[in-house]
């Protein structure tokens, strides 16, 4: 099929099978809540299986397997669609098989919605779509995620990157099961598809069965194309937005660009490794010095994107301690780029980010995450190698990746006066 | 050691109870490239009263966790950093019932087993970093105050409880926790901080024998005796508050619907009431229950849901939880689907279905080593193995779940816990 990829790992390390279908669709503020809906909506039932309560029933057979909607953001890419995830067949009771029905069920959720009137069933679509507003509206009760959704948000207006995952409130209130299913349709024969298999199958049986599943599936003629925008440089004064709401904490979130350090760049291992020994674990600069020595925040941590070229300091602080945290998270940052690491700063980070990626193949989420992130930058790099890169980075590359961030924008949620 | 082999579901452990009592579970994980060691006590947040050395002592609600924050502390530094430094990724969690400190490696198991198997068993607190670590604590606590699923679980517990310590919230407050000192946090170490009282469970590519070896040469060789607990007067069947609502910065109304039950005693009862207890909530208000399916359908629910069975020593109760419109509309329609459920009885094949689901589900959380490891401490204090599940599966009847909605799910045991946008969001 063209445009459809399948990865199959082959193990029986695992009690589970794990199987995900997923369309890789450009990010577009005018298109993002709608494909965000639709596998909520194709998830309330098909031709076959018309509502929750049939779908649960099936799932119910297959010893409790779960089929859930996924929607990622890789880079600037909505990745859109169902992950799964059965009992291997190897424990089943009577000797049962689950990778056939269980693919033939999410080919079915993905393929052959219930319709009414050649559309989406429109109760359907009005039940998910409040969903999706409530979804979207609550993302102001996570404050620490809120924090740095909004200062990427203010940081890339510009940029496909500051449109959220979700869409937003206006576009998912507009939707119609008319809009939806056109949406549908282009999704479907539009979007190259990831598929991912982990589990004691070979890969020839799971390439049958999953042929079989996703037979109908439509393939246009051009695919779209997934590119992600990279600016290399912030503006010559980093811009500050602050909001005011009803909390006792207030948040600090900071975005720096990368300078151009992505992915598919050489010195990607010395960022990775720089956001580890600054902000990414325990041992981190942020931690050790803002959060143990000074008891300046709860939390102090610093998060990278690997296809964007961003980097991003997110903290939890007194009100008053703004300034003093702030000044201390850059202080960190420019002793990074003197290099000022110690032997076991720069060691540990190393271990752990060496453990992180080994790890990855313990999980068959972490895994399947991990290599449609690779999909999405279409790379084929598999973890071990990256390990491996890491092992071989230098002081002196790590504090050459901190010399390049630059601060771009700062976002602080405070509490109301008063 | 003793090795135990569960061939249904693919799992081996080696245990022993070493000489000073700890309790050893070793579960090989040769596929895998990380290792995990959870070393835990049978101590929490609801243990605030207790006898040590002949003398009823009261500690501060939040102890428990404070003393998790301070252990890392050692004479020459700090534990977190050297596991760190390993590579490892090491934690802790304070629950209401236990205390476990943590690691994933993917190398030098040993050196950092005797890390934690040290820093754990050897207390050292200074009134400076006792009092430094009360503003880190008291940003928690804020933190925790301004997390509405946090707050809406909180105040179910204090609404269904009238004098199980369950109800006081584990990290105590900004105002209990002033009361802390360094002799708070030795005593409570030496009264449950003893071998005899703890567990240790490890998971991964590892050898079980050279982990009891590593474990005789770091802990103490001998036992103290355990302390005494007091849970404070007896539990009556009826809650505490029916309903409690609050208002929040938040955009949707949350909800966390309990039902109060009656606990069993330790043994593999619990686990037989465990399971029992999750399989009803699947049958009553579950995600493939016919309940479910009808609110969801109406709007009165959504995804963000979720239910199950919970017990601790002294009390046990279902709760469910998530987002809606209309908390009270839920609770009713919950309360007539157990009296419905109770007059005509469970649909035979739903339950054949639900119990076949739940299965699926206890086998395939045994790919997460915490699960194992932290699973397995939690069913030893408890009395009993969590490998056991699938005879205890095999063993549940519909008339025993139908037995326990008809006792559990009352009017009188159902507290209701709201939290509610403010009126002034936007």
């Amino acid at each position: 099929m063209p445009g459809v990829h399948l990865r199959a790992i082959h193990t029986k390390k695992f009690k589970s099978a794990y199987l995900s279908v997923t369309c890789m669709t450009p990010l577009d503020g005018a298109r993002a809540a709608e494909n965000a809906l639709i596998p909520y909506v194709l998830r309330r039932g098909s031709r076959e299986h018309p509502d929750m309560e049939a779908v649960s029933a099936a799932l119910d057979e297959l010893y409790g397997g779960s089929i859930e909607p996924m929607v990622r953001k890789k880079g600037e890419t909505q990745c859109v669609g169902f992950a799964a995830s059965f009992m291997d067949d190897a424990y089943t009771l009577e000797g049962e098989t689950i990778l056939e029905p269980a693919a033939k069920l999410l080919g079915e959720l993905l393929l052959r919605p219930r319709t009414q009137e050649g559309v989406f069933f429109q109760a359907y679509v009005e039940g998910e779509r409040a969903n999706l507003v409530d979804r979207i509206r609550g993302q102001v009760n996570d404050k620490r995620v809120y924090a740095t959704l909004r200062m990427k948000q203010i940081m890339c207006r510009e940029e496909a990157y500051g449109v959220d995952v979700w869409g937003d409130e206006a576009h998912a209130a507009a939707i119609t099961p008319q809009s939806l299913w056109t949406a549908y349709q282009r999704l479907l024969a539009r979007s190259e598809v990831e598929v991912y298999y982990c589990g004691s199958a070979d890969p020839e049986r799971v390439e049958r069965a999953l042929r079989s599943a996703l037979a109908g599936l439509p393939r246009a003629e051009e695919l779209d194309e997934t590119p992600c925008e990279i600016r290399l440089h912030s503006a010559a004064e980093p811009q500050l937005v602050e909001d005011a709401m009803d909390v006792t904490q207030g948040k600090l979130a900071m975005g720096f660009r990368t300078g151009g350090i992505t992915a598919w760049e050489e010195d990607f291992p010395a960022l990775v490794l720089l956001n580890a020994v600054y902000g990414g674990t325990s041992l981190s600069k942020l931690f050790m010095n803002v959060r143990e020595k000074l008891s300046l925040c709860y939390y102090a941590s610093s998060v990278v994107d690997k296809m964007k070229g961003i980097l991003w300091v997110s903290s939890g602080i007194e009100f008053d301690k703004y300034q003093q945290a702030r000044d201390e998270i850059l202080a960190q940052l420019e002793a990074v780029r003197r290099g000022e690491i110690e032997d076991g700063e720069l060691e540990g980070a190393r271990r752990t980010m060496m453990t992180a990626y080994l790890t990855t193949m313990d999980s068959q989420a972490r895994q399947e995450d991990f290599w449609l992130g690779q999909a999405a930058a279409g790379l084929d790099e598999d973890p071990q190698s990256m390990a491996r890169r890491i092992e071989q980075v230098t002081r002196e590359q790590v504090s050459a990746a901190a010399q390049k961030l630059e601060l771009d924008t700062i976002y602080f949620l405070k509490g109301q006066e008063g | 050691m003793e090795r135990k082999d569960f061939p249904k579901i693919g799992e081996q452990m080696y245990c022993e109870t070493l000489e000073n009592g700890l309790r050893v579970f070793v579960i090989p994980k040769p596929e895998f490239q990380k290792s995990y060691a959870f070393f835990a006590t049978n101590y929490g947040g609801m243990n605030m009263r207790f006898e040590l050395d002949g003398q009823w002592q009261d500690t501060p609600a939040g102890v428990a966790h404070y003393l998790e924050h301070k252990m890392f502390d050692t004479r020459e530094g700090n534990a977190l950093q050297n596991l760190a430094a390993n590579g490892a990724s090491p934690n802790a969690f304070t629950s209401s019932a236990i205390t476990g400190y943590y690691f994933e490696s993917t190398e030098k198991f040993e050196e950092n087993l005797r890390i934690l198997l040290s820093f754990v068993s050897l207390p050292w607190f200074t009134q400076e970093s006792v009092d430094k670590e009360r503003g880190i604590i008291g940003q928690e606590i804020g933190m925790i105050h301004d997390n509405p699923d946090w707050r809406v679980f909180s105040n179910l517990m204090s609404a269904l409880y009238v004098n199980h310590p369950i109800r006081v919230s584990v990290a105590g407050t900004v105002e209990s926790i002033s009361h802390i000192t360094p002799e708070t946090l030795y005593a409570c170490h030496k009264a449950f901080y003893d071998p005899s009282n703890m567990v240790l469970c490890v998971a991964g590519n590892v050898d079980p024998e050279a982990i009891c070896r590593t474990a005789r040469e770091i802990l103490p060789q001998s036992s103290g005796t355990a302390a005494r607990r007091d849970y404070g007067q007896a539990e009556p069947h009826t809650v505490c508050k029916a309903l409690v609502e609050e208002n929040m910065a938040v955009s949707t109304t949350s909800f966390q619907l309990g039902f109060k039950g009656d606990p069993v005693e330790k043994g593999p009862e619990k686990l037989h009431q465990e399971l029992l207890g999750d399989l009803a909530c699947e049958v009553l208000l579950g995600t493939s229950s016919p309940l479910y399916a009808r609110l969801y359908e109406e709007g009165l629910l959504n995804d963000n849901y979720g239910y199950g069975c919970d017990t601790y020593p002294g009390c046990a109760f279902l709760c469910a939880g998530g987002e809606s419109r209309d908390p009270r509309a839920v609770r009713d329609a919950v309360l007539a689907e157990g009296a419905r459920l109770v007059r005509e009885g469970i649909d035979a094949r739903l339950w054949e279905r639900l119990k076949k689901a739940s299965y699926g589900s206890h086998v395939r959380g045994l790919n997460s080593f915490e699960n194992i490891c932290v699973g397995q401490a939690q069913a030893w204090f408890a009395g009993y193995d969590r490998f056991e599940f699938p005879s205890v599966f095999a063993a549940l009847d519909k008339s025993d779940a139908e037995d326990l909605i008809a006792r559990w799910v009352r009017e009188e045991r159902t507290a209701l816990s709201v939290i509610r946008p403010k009126e002034d969001l936007a």
